[in-house]
């Protein structure tokens, strides 16, 4: 169990089929995940990025373990700030369960050390992009302030 | 059932159930052992507030072997804040609140 862990619950009026294409899929992750897209070959142990929408690489890792349309577990590094980069590999996991119409979505990030800088960094972010999720699959529109990358970053 | 608005704000009407959720701020993941030693409330009181938290969605909880680990899901929160704060007041809300934490001190309310 990693010493610095966030979790993040959210249900979705969603089909966990749909939820997990709009998690992966870029022309919904550009929407609701700032503009950004993820390639990966999605099989365990191929290479994960993130890709700025001027093709920088923002974060990357490597799929650990892939059950469509359950469970998806990475090794997850930043590489936007130097210092959060030499914190190393963190551990995301997205775990999607039906409930009723809806889809429980469990995102639970953490890091193998106290207090990581990373981690707390994050857990600002996750919020934000998994209610502009939300909002996107239940309305077909995500939430303003996650459609573009933000300047400067 | 998760994302009812209601249950939110019945769970956050107790004092107890908020006191929980600043424990839990302080210090996430802890067993309902942990959450126990620091409190004046039976673990029966602290179980059944924490039921209700749950129900709510503002605590979430993973298993360790056979502990139960609590997590603060500031998920409902923020999408009451979504709801009713406007992009452009959150950066003056925030200015406002700051002011205020530095007059009156660092305190929970």
């Amino acid at each position: 169990m990693a010493k610095s862990q966030f979790v993040y619950v959210t249900f979705i009026r969603t089909t966990p089929e749909k939820l997990w294409r709009a998690l992966m899929e870029p022309e919904f992750t550009r929407q609701f995940w700032m503009g950004t897209t993820q390639e990966s070959e999605w099989k365990v142990g191929s290479s994960w990025r993130i890709v700025k929408p001027n093709g920088d690489t923002a974060d990357s890792g490597e799929v650990v373990e892939i059950d469509p349309p359950r469970k998806l577990v990475l090794k997850w590094q930043n590489h936007l700030f130097p210092d959060l980069t030499a914190e190393g590999f963190s551990r995301m996991t997205y775990e999607l369960e039906q409930k009723g119409d809806s889809v429980k979505l469990t995102v639970t990030h953490g890091m193998e050390k106290s207090d990581s800088e990373f981690i707390r960094k994050v857990s600002g972010g996750w919020p934000g992009i998994l209610a502009s999720l939300k909002s996107l699959l239940e309305t077909g529109k995500s939430l303003e302030m996650t459609r573009h990358w933000p300047e400067g970053m | 059932m998760g994302g009812d608005l209601d249950k939110v704000f019945k769970a956050l009407a107790a004092p107890e159930r908020r006191l929980l959720l600043d424990r839990l701020r302080a210090k996430n993941g802890q067993t309902l052992g942990e959450l126990c030693r620091h409190l004046d409330m039976t673990r029966q009181a602290v179980t059944k507030h924490l039921k209700l938290l749950e129900e709510a969605t503002l605590v979430a909880t993973i298993w360790r072997g056979r502990e139960k680990l609590h997590y603060l899901n500031p998920m409902p929160i923020h999408e009451i804040a979504e709801r009713w704060i406007g992009k452009y007041e959150r950066g003056r809300l925030r200015a406002l609140a700051e002011l205020k934490t530095k007059l009156e001190g660092d305190t929970d309310g």
